[in-house]
């Protein structure tokens, strides 16, 4: 029990004292999983949005797809995206393994189905007269799929939470391309990784207090989305 | 009186069957049109079609003379019309944002915008809503908000499909009331399908009866409801009693009619021999008590057992026997006064003016 609270005790010192090793290794952690959401965002919610706007022949087993995707593992991801970026692999060249970029990549391709598929969902829900309802309003294409994007805005959020929370809780994907560097490509699932190895509990805890943390605002964002209504 | 919009051989297929078949249709600039039928009739499809929300699979839409997405390209069209569903399908923003949303579409903003919308708000009663969340509108503030929103758009066509038909009875009174008002100072050409004949019978110049994809009669209301141009129109419009007879002697003025083994004189046209479809409303019977001296100018009077009454509100719909069946609509006051009953005798008499006659062009 000792262990435990005499941990928790560090761990908020750690925090309170604004530690600049933990600190470092937050700050790290949101530019990678936040840019790889940020791509994500891209091509999740294009993709997405126009699976949902189109009918083409197979579109059920494309979304099959997607949705399988959302369920991805990320040491799968890790391992075919180390493959590709091994010295003589086919995207070698680049030499960016054991760099945040691969990182980066190997996040991007975690949260990009999930995106697609919560947006897909999303755009799908809206009514369909909601279409025909924006197109009388003398609305060209462009303009219509805007304004679907707008009256989705709160679950396409959500979409891009549940990816967000989908990478910076990976371990795997980013402790086998990255290769938990200090300093360099070290985050806050693997430093725990590391740390808890080591038996430094306090530096562990304090990191999964921050992981919490990040798990809790990004619920509390999809609940509020959950428990809101649509106009009839 | 000029066409602001005509069909012609207008027809929309759908997975292989036919949903409308209009060799052509005019609508007349002012006025107001309504399409009844019943659920599957192709009231919506038409509208979307003529709206070109929906492609037609043939023919041509002619708005002002030109063709649609020929002469004049699709989303021009669609910028002159608007359209109101029977969902209201607001945005997810306030009752102004709503509002708006036609005006900002085509670039309109600013000041102007905001006049134009506010004189709808009011127009519509709900002004005081403006800033409201379109989330907590009740249904019928929902559809006003739904309708000024097309109406901002000044829109020279506007398409009503089933606009009231979610609505409570006082709060569709109460919309209908405001629309009817503002359809005459606006003078808007409307297009409006309900399943309601007496919301078409209020609101429309014309009526165009539908089935199955087609449109069976097309007229005024009075012409629709009094002179149908067959069975299912005629059943439709509220004539509770349709005879199948054989016309037996035709003089100046009247035919005599035999159904069953009762002869009905009825004024219509007809040849001895023919077989005709006999339609009368059920305001247009009389009932009183059988006491030997009838007194009434109608031609036609029978005697008949009554079989059921069933109440409808203001009125009793009573069946009576007499030979074929006939059906009378009776004020609840008359009913105590003639104090009628199931299984009493009571004489019907219907005036030979208040029958229409359907001649049977195939037997």
């Amino acid at each position: 029990m000792d262990i435990i609270l005499e941990g928790i005790r560090q761990a908020f010192i750690l925090l309170v004292t604004f530690d600049p090793e933990v600190l470092g290794i937050t700050w790290f952690s949101l530019k990678v999983s936040g840019t790889a959401t940020f791509i994500s965002l891209f091509i999740g919610m294009s993709v997405g949005t126009v699976v949902a706007l189109t009918q083409f022949p197979g579109r059920n087993f494309v979304v099959s797809l997607i949705n399988t995707g959302m369920a991805l593992p990320p040491v799968v991801v890790g391992l075919f995206v180390t493959i590709f970026l091994w010295r003589n692999g086919p995207l070698g060249f680049l030499e960016i393994l054991y760099t945040p970029a691969a990182m980066i990549l190997a996040q991007a391709i975690i949260a990009t189905p999930i995106v697609m598929g919560i947006s897909l969902a999303a755009m799908q829900q809206l009514p369909k007269k909601l279409r025909l309802q924006i197109l009388a309003l003398g609305a060209t294409r462009v303009q219509m799929v805007l304004i679907l994007i707008r009256e989705a805005r709160l679950p396409l959020l959500a979409a891009v939470m549940a990816g967000f929370g989908g990478v910076i809780s990976e371990v795997g994907a980013s402790i086998m391309v990255g290769g938990n560097i200090k300093g360099y490509t070290r985050v806050l699932t693997t430093a725990t990784v590391m740390e808890t190895s080591r038996g430094n509990f306090d530096i562990a805890i304090a990191l999964s207090i921050i992981l919490l943390l990040f798990a809790y605002l990004i619920n509390l964002v999809l609940t509020t989305v959950q428990q809101r209504e649509r106009p009839r | 009186m000029r066409a602001i919009l005509e069909a012609k051989d207008l027809k929309v297929i759908r997975g292989g069957s036919l949903l409308v078949d209009v060799p052509g249709l005019e609508i007349f600039e002012g006025e107001t049109l309504s399409l009844i039928g019943p659920n599957g009739a192709g009231k919506t499809t038409i509208l979307q079609a003529l709206s070109y929300l929906m492609k037609p699979s043939a023919g041509k839409i002619l708005f002002r003379g030109q063709a649609v997405g020929a002469e004049q390209r699709i989303l021009e069209y669609r910028r002159r019309l608007a359209m109101v569903f029977q969902e209201p399908l607001l945005f997810d923003t306030t009752v102004f944002g709503n509002v708006v949303s036609g005006l900002k579409i085509r670039g309109t903003g600013g000041q102007e915008a905001r006049r134009i919308v506010e004189a709808q708000l009011e127009h519509f009663g709900i002004a005081h809503l403006s800033d409201r969340s379109a989330k907590t509108l009740s249904g019928g503030e929902a559809q006003r908000a739904s309708l000024a929103r097309a109406f901002a758009i000044s829109p020279e066509i506007l398409f009503l499909d089933e606009p009231f038909a979610a609505l409570d009875p006082p709060t569709r009174e109460a919309i209908v009331t405001d629309l009817e008002k503002v359809l005459a100072e606006t003078k808007t050409t409307t297009i409006m399908a309900t399943h309601d004949r007496n919301e078409a019978l209020r609101l429309s110049d014309r009526i165009a009866v539908m089935e199955g994809g087609r449109i069976a009669q097309i007229d005024r209301p009075a012409v629709v409801m009094n002179r149908p141009v067959d069975e299912f129109v005629a059943s439709f419009v509220g004539t509770e009693t349709i005879l199948e007879g054989e016309v037996r002697d035709v003089n100046e003025t009247a035919l005599m009619v035999r159904v069953n083994e009762s002869e009905i004189e009825v004024v219509g046209k007809g040849k001895p021999g023919e077989r005709v479809v006999l339609c009368i409303r059920p305001e247009n019977v009389t009932l009183s008590i059988p006491d030997g001296n009838v007194k009434t100018s109608a031609r036609n009077v029978f005697r008949g057992r009554i079989g059921r009454i069933v109440p409808l509100g203001l009125f009793h719909r009573v069946e009576i026997s007499c030979g074929f069946p006939l059906v009378a609509y009776v004020t609840t006051h008359a009913l105590e006064d003639l104090a009628l009953k199931e299984g009493i005798d009571v004489t019907a008499s219907v005036k030979a003016t208040a029958i229409h006659v359907i001649r049977k062009s195939i037997p």
